[in-house]
């Protein structure tokens, strides 16, 4: 294990519905590293990813990041990481900029002002607007933005990319890419072919490995 | 420029100042158990007949069993709207302990159901025929009563949330638990109408309460835990 490894998992294994999805899943994620999840609908990215967050407990095995498990970590993880899954994590009710200053409250809060947020993921328009009026992609890229509002090293991305438009996954691509040039991880899967040929992307085929 | 990680105290406040605003954003939807607790209790007068007496006699009973059932009509609150957009995951993987954000969450529960009956209480009071002796208690007990409602609801609520068809179980589950708080509750209004000590059912709801203060934000947070997996 190399100094700058930061997430690994030992072992790890999972069973949903009797069926064994993997198991004895060893990885090792370094500062600067990206890892594509792929495989077949059903092969279990969906439950790696959420084991990963500790929101699913693994049936074996264990996750670690610094060396430690997370369920020790706990709240010390979680102000690291950064998760958009499936739901995107919006309160419909509440106006953009709302919900990112949610965002922020329940992690810690990056050195941008919300504002560049918005405008960087081209929201800035809507900051006062209900995120219930907005459109699917429109309310993806705003459950993306809670990336940038927030400070965390490793990002954990469902289908980062559901909804969005060809321009909006050039413009989030570029991020992702600046974020791990920048020393940070994703760990995230992917229907979408990513335009991306990175030294530092990794592949792991879940299909393959069942 | 803000980078810092909000206090524990802040995070607390901000949460329960979002739920707030939310339910100020789907107000019909709270009204309801406020609609609920009116109607049921107003019911009673017309259903029995013009026997006074029976009616303040039986107006506590009457008035806690319409709390709780309007307590369990919005409970499922606490937590659905949460749980189906998401937002429940981003709460389970804050930075902050969980526990604590729940307590926010069923705070401000109790501030938009519960207290509610609180203010509506003395004027359907009035309308049973509540001796007068009585009323102080009915309002103490509902002030110490419903948040022990709100609490022990939301274990309820985190157990079921993932269920497609939680909301019998939930009933199931938690309607048990509300009887001890029915009893004391309704027992203390009876004495205090008597003129009797109610000391000891004040401490029992007393202790229920901070029972349930200390412990259900935890229970709630493993539960939640469970049903996110």
């Amino acid at each position: 294990m190399s100094a700058n490894t930061l997430l690994e998992t030992r072992n790890l294994t999972c069973i949903r519905n009797d069926r064994r999805l993997f198991g004895g899943l060893e990885l090792v994620l370094e500062a600067g590293q990206m890892l594509v999840v792929e495989g077949p609908n059903g092969c279990g990215k969906t439950s790696l990813l959420r084991i990963l967050t500790g929101l699913r407990l693994a049936d074996e095995g264990e996750v670690r990041w610094r060396g430690e498990t997370i369920e020790k970590l706990a709240g010390d993880y979680y102000e690291e990481i950064a998760y958009v899954g499936h739901h995107d994590g919006v309160k419909r009710e509440l106006s953009c900029l709302e919900n990112l200053r949610l965002a922020r409250a329940m992690g810690i809060p990056s050195a941008l002002e919300l504002d560049d947020v918005l405008e960087q993921v081209n929201l800035y328009v809507y900051g006062e607007t209900e995120a219930g009026s907005l459109s699917a992609g429109q309310r993806r890229r705003l459950a993306l933005a809670r990336l940038l509002a927030t400070r965390s090293i490793l990002w954990i991305l469902d289908e980062p990319f559901t909804s969005l438009d060809k321009a909006s996954m050039a413009m989030f691509t570029g991020l992702f890419v600046a974020h791990i040039e920048a020393g940070g991880m994703i760990v995230m899967t992917s229907h979408h072919d990513i335009p991306l040929d990175h030294e530092r992307i990794r592949r792991l085929d879940l299909g393959a490995k069942a | 420029m803000n980078v810092q990680r909000l206090s524990l105290w802040q995070a607390f406040v901000f949460l329960l100042r979002r739920d707030l605003l939310l339910a100020l954003r789907n107000r019909a939807e709270y009204a309801m158990p406020l609609l609920f607790f009116v109607v049921v209790i107003t019911l009673f007068p017309l259903a029995l007949g013009a026997l006074p007496e029976l009616l303040a006699r039986i107006a506590p009973g009457i008035v806690w069993v319409a709390a709780l059932l309007a307590a369990m009509l919005s409970l499922e609150s606490i937590f659905r709207s949460d749980f189906d957009d998401g937002s429940l995951e981003q709460i389970l993987l804050s930075a902050h302990p969980v526990a604590v954000l729940v307590l926010a969450k069923v705070c401000a529960h109790w501030l938009v159901t519960g207290l509610p009956l609180l203010l509506v209480a003395p004027l359907l009071a009035e309308m049973l025929g509540m001796p007068s002796a009585a009323q102080p208690m009915l309002l103490l007990t509902i002030l110490l009563g419903t948040p022990i409602l709100s609490l022990i609801g939301a274990i309820g609520v985190a157990l079921t949330v993932g269920l497609r068809k939680g909301g019998i179980i939930l009933s199931l589950l938690v309607l048990p638990l509300y009887v001890p708080v029915l009893i004391f509750a309704a027992s203390a209004i009876e004495n205090a109408a008597m003129g009797l000590d109610v000391t000891p059912q004040i401490y029992m709801l007393l202790a229920f309460l901070f029972l349930s203060i200390s412990l259900s934000p935890w229970a709630t947070a493993a539960a939640l835990r469970m049903s996110a997996g």
